[in-house]
């Protein structure tokens, strides 16, 4: 009886080493004889930990990590295979702290399955949402989501029922369900997770949506960064077409649900929605004015429901154990769980699914067990290049869309970047100007023009050039952005500047948040 | 900044916008040599019968989908590492749009690219997980180390060099990707390391 080995084939763990470490396994096995069966699992989201090796034993899966290809022998040595004592020896997974204190309803399968398996997904509870989303109608599935609280986990956290309410009663003939899988904002990677470690999940929400709104037709939107997800993604696409979950007649229910994987091209701003489905049309990605709201004028002009892909992975769960399970997890108008990303300078980089309500200060030390390089965190960044950045004083802001922003913070799709105490904060400043710059679509003057000067002015302000001048006109040029932009780019590049600015005083060249207000 | 400077990147020479302008308003097509380059180098260049043969194979099997230039021209890049200048009438006239409309697609996506890579593509990692750990020192280390900048290649025509906005590695940063293979927690010594193995492969 072969023993099941399990190395990640999550990009993350190939990163750092995974697949020498699969090679030199499987060379090894053979060279003496041992019967191993390999499995390329998605990645636990302990990244401080891959490669992660797991072997099936009596007692549970044993995980050894983190593991170079060198270390193999000595694991073949020590009978890792029945999870014999190694300096690399973890024990269970499960048991792990960091594991342990997660509340994993999305994230339920990463790590532990086959993620091209379509065995492995129905035995680990796979579509068994879709089966329940066949025997209802459109309008009881949208209220199944609506009931839940899910709101869009890309980072604008619009109620994902009433989107797609919206869909469901705008009548055309053809409809459309998009996820947004152009996961662009540095210190993120639950999408690209979810993606390589679990595509099975991703489907099976978007033909919920599909069933939902009365949409035919889905396209993933994937960056072309990811060429694994694309991998994984279309692997799973081709066995669902083959054993009937996609196509014209989804389970034998004469229902039709069709799905395609589009590639991106490099541009950060066709995460917008709008800017996302110009390229999907193939022109440039330029941003469209709203309204029409894409629910009913989207895609080619038709209602289209564009969600992210942490929300559609959600939604088998909900239509499984339905809305009211979901609903209890979470705090205030925050309901469920949010895939955390903890990134930088952090030593315990990962992923942290957990019910909303955890704090900053819980995630950085209880979790991220500080920063990675031994200094104090500085500041954190959250919600990707256009998040702001939080102090220390700030740290025990609960993780709630609501409680960030009444702190003038954004959650969005809830990656965390450490800095520490080595930051120079007038720098980050710059630099959000600049990615700006380096992204806008050029649709809007304020994002279009205003980014560059923003980036012109920080530079003056750093170089020391007159600050009594130059700060009230950042303020005033932050302001243009922040309310004359077409869309978020534009007008939430103000976040880090402006938090930085104004937390961060002392790195702009002024003595206090006074001066910095003046 | 890269897309602000995309007008002057529009290197047709002046008697040629005209007839640039005509073909936006009327399709009328002018010709190839309206829009033939000065080749960069000799090196590297597509050879005519190649171009030919991935631009007629993308346009064949997929102008039929919707949305269907973004497909072509990934998949031109695909077969040639860039999607040369030449090959852009024959996409405009299989799809119905202006060669403006197609010049104006390449141009707009950083991923695409109008000159031929070297044999290698390095993508580094400028966003601000990296940053934090150190990106900017690796970044400085890279173009000292290969003595380009961004968005140029070595002139032996091996190594390109692109920044690139988060790779999703931001749990193992600082990251970067060689070709399609994905690399964390890239000291400077471990970059040298790579680079040094595919320095001996070449």
């Amino acid at each position: 009886m072969s023993i099941t080995v399990y190395v990640p084939g999550d990009s993350g763990a190939i990163a750092l080493g995974a697949n020498q470490v699969a090679k030199v396994l499987l060379q090894e096995a053979e060279q003496q004889g041992l019967d191993i069966q390999l499995v390329r699992n998605g990645s636990r989201g302990m990244y401080w930990l891959e490669p992660l090796l797991e072997v099936m034993t009596d007692a549970g899966r044993i995980a050894y990590g983190p593991v170079q290809a060198g270390d193999v022998k000595s694991l073949i040595a020590a009978d890792f295979l029945h999870g014999g004592a190694h300096p690399l020896k973890l024990g269970v997974i499960e048991e792990l702290d960091y594991f342990k204190r997660q509340q994993r309803l999305t994230f339920a399968r990463v790590g532990l399955t086959d993620p091209v398996s379509l065995d492995d997904y129905l035995q680990h509870d796979g579509f068994r949402g879709l089966k329940n989303a066949l025997n209802m109608s459109g309008a009881d599935i949208v209220k199944q989501v609506t009931d839940s609280g899910l709101r869009g986990r890309g980072g604008a956290a619009f109620p994902t029922g009433i989107k797609w309410n919206t869909v469901l009663n705008t009548a055309s003939e053809q409809k459309y369900i998009i996820c947004n899988a152009d996961e662009g904002d540095s210190g993120t990677f639950s999408d690209r997770m979810i993606m390589e470690g679990d595509p099975f999940v991703l489907i099976e929400g978007m033909i919920i949506a599909g069933l939902a709104v009365g949409a035919t037709q889905g396209y993933i939107y994937l960056r072309v960064e990811y060429p694994h997800a694309e991998q994984a993604l279309n692997a799973a696409i081709a066995t669902a077409y083959q054993a009937g979950y996609l196509g014209d007649n989804i389970l034998g229910s004469g229902k039709r649900f069709e799905l395609e994987v589009r590639l991106g091209a490099g541009a950060y701003v066709c995460g917008e929605e709008t800017s996302l489905m110009e390229s999907l049309e193939g022109k440039r990605g330029l941003v469209r004015f709203k309204p029409p709201l894409p629910a009913i004028s989207g895609l080619f002009g038709k209602p289209t429901v564009v969600n992210n892909v942490i929300s559609l992975a959600s939604v088998p769960i909900i239509l499984d154990k339905g809305g009211d399970y979901y609903r209890d997890f979470g705090m205030g108008r925050s309901r469920g769980t949010l895939p955390i990303q903890l990134a930088g300078n952090i030593k315990h980089g990962g992923l942290v699914e957990s019910a909303f309500g955890l704090t900053l200060r819980e995630l950085l030390y209880d979790f991220g067990g500080g920063s990675a390089s031994g200094r104090p965190i500085r500041a954190v960044q959250v919600g990707g290049p256009l998040g702001a950045f939080l102090p220390e004083s700030q740290f025990d802001t609960p993780l709630d869309y609501e409680a960030f922003a009444q702190i003038w913070a954004v959650l969005g799709h809830g990656g965390i970047v450490a800095f520490d105490d080595t930051v120079n904060m007038a720098e980050m400043a710059r630099y959000a100007m600049e990615f700006c710059a380096i992204e806008s679509c050029g649709k809007c003057t304020p994002c279009r023009i205003g980014s560059t000067r923003g980036m012109e002015l920080m530079s003056d302000i750093i170089s020391g050039q007159n600050p009594a001048k130059n700060i009230p006109l950042l303020r005033d040029l932050c302001n243009t952005l922040l309310n004359g932009s077409l869309c978020a780019l534009g007008g939430m590049t103000p976040y880090p500047v402006l938090s930085a600015l104004n937390h961060f005083p002392e790195d702009f060249g002024l003595d206090d948040q006074a001066d910095a207000a003046a | 900044m890269h897309k602000m400077s995309l007008l002057c990147d529009f290197y047709i020479p002046i008697k040629n916008m005209l007839s640039f302008a005509i073909d936006f308003r009327c399709q009328i097509d002018l010709g190839q040599s309206v829009f033939q380059r000065t080749p960069h180098s000799e090196i590297n260049m597509t050879e005519p019968r190649a171009l030919h043969e991935a631009v007629h194979n993308a346009i064949a099997t997929l102008k039929d989908q919707p949305g269907a230039l973004l497909p072509i021209l990934h998949s031109i890049q695909d077969a040639l590492g860039y999607i040369p200048a030449e090959s852009i009438p024959e996409i405009a006239k299989a799809l119905y749009l202006s060669r403006a409309e197609v010049h104006g697609v390449v141009s707009f996506y950083h991923y695409f690219r109008d000159t031929p890579p070297g044999k290698h593509t390095l993508h580094l990692c400028r966003a601000e997980s990296c940053q934090a750990m150190g990106g900017k020192q690796l970044e400085e280390h890279i173009k000292n180390r290969l003595g380009i900048d961004f968005h140029q290649t070595t002139p032996d025509q091996q190594i390109s060099l692109e920044p690139v906005y988060c790779l999703g590695m931001c749990a193992c940063s600082p990251a970067l990707q060689i070709d399609k293979e994905v690399y964390g927690r890239v000291s400077t010594e471990r970059f040298d390391a790579l680079v040094s193995e595919l320095e001996a492969s070449l």
